[in-house]
């Protein structure tokens, strides 16, 4: 692999997808849970939601918790070990980031393959900082006594439940974003899948 | 373990209720009704199996994170909710009265004085108030104040083997729950007389609650009838049907 340090590694690809199903799991049983006692006028469709009843929402929840921060943690212990996280997500000046916003906003933004632009490398650390703030205010709802500290931190209960609700609606907002992109630029997709990506393949070719 | 008896004016969230129990419960109850749960991934037994195998982990961490010395926040009376919310598996057209001179509390288990007790007796024990934030399950929380006899107190009067594992609280609602000894010996889990300085009125659980700041509230029984010290584990109302059995804050 190292010939191609471009491409994301086993590791990298492997707590992506864990996280990924993780997430979906988090959302769709966070929904379930909010609906038993809703913060705002309206409850999620009964066909987006996971666990058929509020004890099976918590069931899946707490479930899926181990699974998002167990893929968590190994992500960003191997990602600040291999040096990867900062080579791949170290911001890029606000210049290169305005430059970047602009032609995507031409709808001219291209993916490098093997490295991300400023505005990927914004959306990704951000998207990180936001799943670690939803896991740590969830904890502080879970355990207001026993991490009397992280409730603390984020106002108090009934302030931490609706900051949790809040980064949901962040995640949501990314993985919009995330896979229209992906789905749209194929070849990431199957870099994040084999951890190649095809036109790399093609490259690589001996001429 | 009582299963709730369906009676006339809980037929209706019975009914409700229908749905919720096919789910998480053993996967023998599944079969052919599980078309009607309409969600095909945990109808699975296997997945059954593995959520319940997972919240029993969760369940022995929460144990493991719990500390007797560590206290929930007290708050100030202002800060109290008003109107306190009612809440129970029912409708507050259906709550239960008894007459609280002939209220006796029965004792069970591995106690060594299973007479049982009187408001009367309780009234005569130091009592301990808290203003305290009351969280359910469901995500909405309450801040309420309790005051009453430390449950650890109780405990010690009628010679209860504080080696078990489980006390047992079995209500005259038909409500149940159970909890680990380690809540039960912590300095604010409290049996409950009082409601906001005033006699506990059958709204919140007359003639006594568990008031334990700890845990959900699903863990804090009111309309307390019975107490039992045991080994065997006693579940509980909702835990049956999947709630996870510790339930802590």
């Amino acid at each position: 692999m190292t010939h191609r340090p471009h491409s994301p590694s086993l590791v990298t690809r492997v707590t992506h997808w864990v996280g990924a199903l993780s997430m979906i799991v988090m959302i769709g049983s966070g929904w379930q849970i909010y609906n038993a006692s809703p913060l705002l006028p309206f409850i999620f469709p009964a066909w987006a939601t996971l666990g058929g009843w509020l004890g099976g929402g918590i069931a899946w929840h707490f479930a899926a918790m181990w699974s998002l921060m167990g893929s968590g943690a190994i992500y960003l212990l191997h990602g600040v070990a291999s040096g990867r996280l900062r080579r791949d997500l170290r911001p890029r000046a606000a210049y290169l980031l305005l430059r970047d916003l602009g032609l995507a906003a031409r709808l001219r933004l291209t993916h490098a393959p093997g490295t991300y632009n400023a505005i990927q490398r914004l959306l990704y650390s951000g998207v990180l900082g936001v799943v670690i703030l939803a896991v740590a205010t969830g904890l502080s709802i879970w355990k207001p006594v026993q991490l009397a500290f992280l409730a603390w931190a984020f106002g108090g209960y009934d302030i931490a439940r609706r900051l949790h609700f809040a980064l949901m609606c962040l995640i949501v907002g990314f993985l919009i974003v995330h896979v229209c992109l992906a789905l749209i630029v194929p070849s990431t997709l199957f870099g994040m899948v084999f951890g190649r990506r095809v036109l790399v393949i093609d490259e690589d070719k001996p001429s | 373990m009582k299963r709730p008896t369906i009676d006339r004016g809980l037929v209706a969230s019975e009914l409700r209720r229908v749905e919720r129990r096919f789910m998480l419960k053993s996967a023998l109850s599944l079969g052919g009704l599980a078309m009607l749960s309409g969600c095909a991934i945990d109808d699975e037994p296997s997945v059954e199996k593995a959520l319940a195998t997972i919240m029993g982990f969760t369940d022995r961490v929460q144990a493991m994170i719990f500390s007797r010395n560590r206290v929930a926040r007290e708050f100030s009376a202002s800060q109290m909710t008003r109107p306190f919310p009612f809440n129970a598996y029912y409708d507050q057209d259906d709550i239960r009265v008894v007459d609280e001179t002939r209220w006796r509390l029965e004792v069970s288990g591995l106690v060594s004085d299973r007479r049982p007790w009187s408001l009367a007796q309780f009234r005569a024990l130091e009592q301990q108030r808290q203003i305290t934030r009351h969280i359910c399950v469901e995500g909405w929380s309450a801040i309420g104040s309790w005051s009453g006899v430390r449950l650890s107190t109780f405990l010690q009067h009628i010679g209860a083997d504080t080696r078990a594992k489980y006390v047992k609280f079995g209500c005259f609602d038909d409500y149940s729950t159970s909890i680990d000894m380690e809540t039960a010996l912590h300095p604010q889990t409290i049996m409950v007389l009082d409601f906001d300085d005033a006699s506990l009125p059958p709204t919140y659980g007359a003639p006594m609650k568990i008031r334990i700041p700890t845990k959900l509230g699903y863990k804090n029984p009111k309309y307390l009838a019975s107490v039992e010290v045991t080994n065997i584990f006693p579940g509980g109302y909702w835990e049956n049907q999947g709630y996870d059995w510790f339930g802590g804050s």
